[in-house]
């Protein structure tokens, strides 16, 4: 499958992805492979004075989170410790489906962004960062003489 | 400048029971079930619980911070809502589940019931 994703969804929104992936719109073709999912899940979005970043990184002490911004490319590096016990006898693992390990996501962000403008949040597992376009860059009136 | 909406709101509207499946890993020791699920964008208010029967079904609604008039350009987690049911055995106390919602991460501990808890069996060879 083209489209892997880290939360698998319920029927419904599956066959409701097939319509939409038939129709072509959910085909991305970034050389990072930005859609291929892997942790942390990301949604990215702009409005015409800021580029939004999430991360969908649960479980992890902020503190210990890498963000970089370089050359217009983000990225989100750190590690996520496993909760799952030691190896032992009296301890059984039935389900164990949650990412542990180290992990870095690359963004690639527009030309027009500020790289002195940044600002990162951490709230209920979701890191969001938010940098700022150029003055210059956003939209403006022109009046006509 | 932003205000809190759920990842979607079109999404929310036409598929109002469409929800992603969260990640969970599940130890069982001698005294229960400890159930670890990423619910990242779940805040305490938005996360729901539910025993009914032999099923527990754990339910959140994403809720992050998005700007005004914000045009998604890439979108990986594309449904504000999560919901995955287990069925659970009747050895295990659901009167006394306790729950931990830290970072978007829920920690569930399910015990056994006093009976359930383990007995050495002796072996007697005849």
């Amino acid at each position: 499958m083209l489209y892997r994703h880290l939360f698998p969804r319920d029927i419904f929104a599956e066959l409701d992805r097939l319509h939409r992936e038939m129709q072509g719109s959910e085909l991305y073709s970034s050389i990072r492979g930005l859609g291929r999912g892997g942790f942390p899940a990301m949604n990215v979005g702009g409005t015409p004075h800021s580029v939004e970043v999430y991360a969908f990184a649960p479980g992890i002490d902020p503190a210990t989170i890498d963000v970089q911004l370089e050359k217009g490319v983000l990225t989100i590096a750190g590690e996520r410790k496993s909760d799952l016990p030691e190896r032992d006898e009296k301890v059984a693992v039935h389900i164990d489906e949650r990412f542990s390990g180290r992990f870095r996501r690359v963004v690639s962000l527009p030309d027009d962004i500020d790289p002195e403008s940044v600002e990162a949040k951490y709230r209920d597992g979701v890191l969001h960062v938010s940098i700022r376009r150029r003055e210059a860059s956003q939209p403006r009136r022109i009046q006509i003489q | 400048m932003s205000e809190k909406k759920t990842v979607s709101q079109a999404a929310e509207a036409s598929r109002s029971e469409a929800a992603l499946i969260p990640a969970v890993d599940v130890i069982e020791d001698a005294s229960g079930i400890v159930l670890y699920a990423d619910l990242p964008g779940v805040s305490k208010e938005k996360l729901s619980l539910q025993v009914e029967g032999d099923t527990l079904t754990i339910e959140g609604e994403v809720s992050i911070d998005v700007p005004e008039g914000m045009d998604a350009s890439h979108v990986e987690v594309n449904l504000p809502r999560y919901r995955r049911s287990f069925t659970l055995s009747k050895e295990l106390d659901t009167t006394k589940v306790s729950a931990e919602l830290n970072h978007g991460v829920l920690k569930l501990h399910i015990p056994k019931v006093a009976q359930a808890q383990p007995q050495k069996i002796k072996v007697n060879v005849l």
